[in-house]
């Protein structure tokens, strides 16, 4: 399997603090694999630092083969779907508007969008399944549409890559499963998937790996610590993983139902 | 008598259209953002910039220009790089600015008359010369706002997202920011920088609250824009008020009535 995403051995330290340390994983053409830690752990800037926006203070980035922000044409094959809370609701904005913002990066300065990506930001919609709320305004619809409405968006520039930051905070739990088995099906067209989320329980039924990072780990260094960290190892189901490992932001696990435990959802 | 007839009155509409209807395009940006306070803080720095250009004898409007840019560039600085935050930067500046044109003229006497022109407007005193400065000035600011649409509604809506598609945020938003200090610059004559974030928040916060899409809100902010500056010139001119303070007010008005009577 081709590698789309490689880390190997990246630390990054932000504002003094280190807040990823000598993370390695690989992430192969084609899979799901979602990224889990609690809060704080440095979920988000690891996927700053594979989208090119962080750079490591140490270690090797690799998306498509280059260093993420060497990207050149190629960044335009990156989706990205961000936290939605970050989104401020009360922008007058349509929601085929909002999706059309997928194909800006690919147009490049001052070009306005063309009747191309105006079909190619509807076709995102029908696939995500809101085809009918292109003149909706953002604040409007549920929480769910919106969701995928960021979806569409980062489907409209037909990437090869999808990077998804906790897409389902705020989403009722319903929805959030029907959002995954849309991913999933994603998937099946080929599209390479990383999403962070802390929600490992409904997750793990649709990834095909599960990488456990944690800052608080990552700061002390040493594993037997995370070992002992009780809290942790039942809020995640990692303990095991941490375990066989060594080195906690080294993981990435293979199926993922033999560690769910009671209590979770 | 038709105050039309009075060739001041005719210079003073002209470039309160221009104004009004920069600050209303400019000021959907500054709502939207939530920068209202930035508006404010530039627009006293600006008067800094006059105080200095008075004192070193150049036009004073350059001195504005450069000051009120400048602060923009800080600000836009200051919130990337995050040392400070961006309203502390802000109270500082404002503050320090604005003590600083009063300090300084202090050292010349005889201009006092035209400080008070800089804090509160004097948009009858406005030359043919002026009138040119604002035909360049709106030409330029809103030939940007067109030719970066896309750019700037993506940083202002998702600055994330933007960087993320290979934009450069901070130099966009440094240009936004950039806007709003010509915008200011181009204000002052009309209602000086005491009052000038008004012309910049009222309209856009007034049509903001019927209008759900960003194309149409850019336009008929501006449209209200010129509608206001030329509806308070008018009352100025009947009621003998001064005009600076009579567009803020009237305009206020406006977006009190707006507020009652919005859709949601």
């Amino acid at each position: 399997m081709k590698p789309v995403v490689e880390l190997s051995d990246v630390w990054v330290e932000l504002g003094g603090h280190t807040v990823l340390e000598g993370i390695t994983m690989t992430v192969g053409e084609g899979e799901f694999v979602s990224v889990v830690g609690p809060n704080g752990a440095g979920k988000t800037t690891l996927l700053k630092v594979i989208l090119g926006l962080i750079r490591p203070g140490q270690g090797e980035v690799r998306v498509f083969g280059k260093a993420p922000w060497a990207l050149g044409r190629d960044r335009a094959r990156i989706g990205y779907v961000p936290q939605t809370e970050e989104v401020d609701l009360s922008f007058p904005i349509r929601v085929i508007d909002v999706v059309l913002m997928g194909r800006y990066g690919a147009l490049g300065w001052m070009r306005r969008p063309a009747a191309a990506d105006r079909r190619a930001a509807l076709e995102a919609m029908e696939l995500v399944g809101i085809g009918d709320l292109a003149d909706k305004v953002i604040g409007e619809i549920s929480g769910g549409q919106r969701q995928r409405a960021f979806l569409a968006r980062a489907l409209a520039a037909r990437p090869d890559l999808i990077l998804l930051d906790e897409p389902t905070t705020g989403v009722d739990p319903a929805a959030s499963g029907s959002f995954y088995d849309l991913l999933h099906r994603i998937q099946g067209r080929g599209v390479t998937i990383l999403m962070v989320t802390h929600d490992i329980g409904v997750v793990s039924q649709f990834v095909d790996k599960v990488a456990c990072i944690n800052r608080k780990l990552v700061v002390h260094g040493r594993p037997e610590e995370v070992v002992t960290d009780e809290v942790l190892a039942e809020m995640y189901g990692c303990a095991a993983l941490f375990f066989h490992h060594g080195r906690a932001p080294h993981m990435v696990v293979r199926p993922h139902r033999a560690f769910r435990r009671e209590g979770e959802r | 008598m038709n105050f039309l007839a009075y060739a001041f009155m005719q210079r003073a509409l002209i470039a309160g259209a221009l104004i009004g209807a920069t600050a209303g395009a400019v000021g959907v940006y500054v709502v939207l953002r939530g920068f209202s306070f930035i508006g404010a803080g530039i627009a006293h720095a600006a008067f800094g910039g006059v105080a200095i250009a008075i004192l070193v004898g150049v036009n004073p409007l350059w001195g504005a220009l450069v000051f009120s840019l400048l602060v923009a560039w800080g600000i836009a600085y200051t919130s990337r790089r995050g040392h400070l935050k961006e309203e502390v930067a802000i109270g500082i500046l404002f503050a320090t600015a604005m003590a600083l044109g009063i300090f300084l003229l202090r050292f010349v006497p005889g201009y006092r008359a035209d400080l008070f022109g800089y804090l509160f407007g004097n948009i009858l005193a406005v030359s043919s010369t002026d009138l040119v400065a604002s035909f360049a000035l709106a030409g330029a600011v809103i030939s940007v706002i067109a030719l970066l649409y896309k750019e700037f509604l993506f940083v202002t809506f998702d600055p994330v997202m933007a960087e993320v598609a290979g934009f450069p945020v901070g130099i966009l938003q440094g240009a936004l920011l950039s806007l709003v200090a010509l915008t200011v610059v181009l204000s002052l004559r009309v209602v000086g920088a005491v009052l000038v974030a008004a012309l910049l928040v009222i309209p856009a916060a007034t049509v903001y609250q019927f209008v759900r899409d960003f194309h149409r809100l850019l336009f008929l902010s501006a449209a209200l824009g010129v509608g206001e500056v030329i509806g308070g010139l008018t009352v100025s001119f009947y009621l003998n008020t001064p005009p600076g303070p009579t567009i803020v007010l009237l305009s206020a008005a406006i977006f009190v009535v707006a507020l009652g009577r919005r859709r949601r």
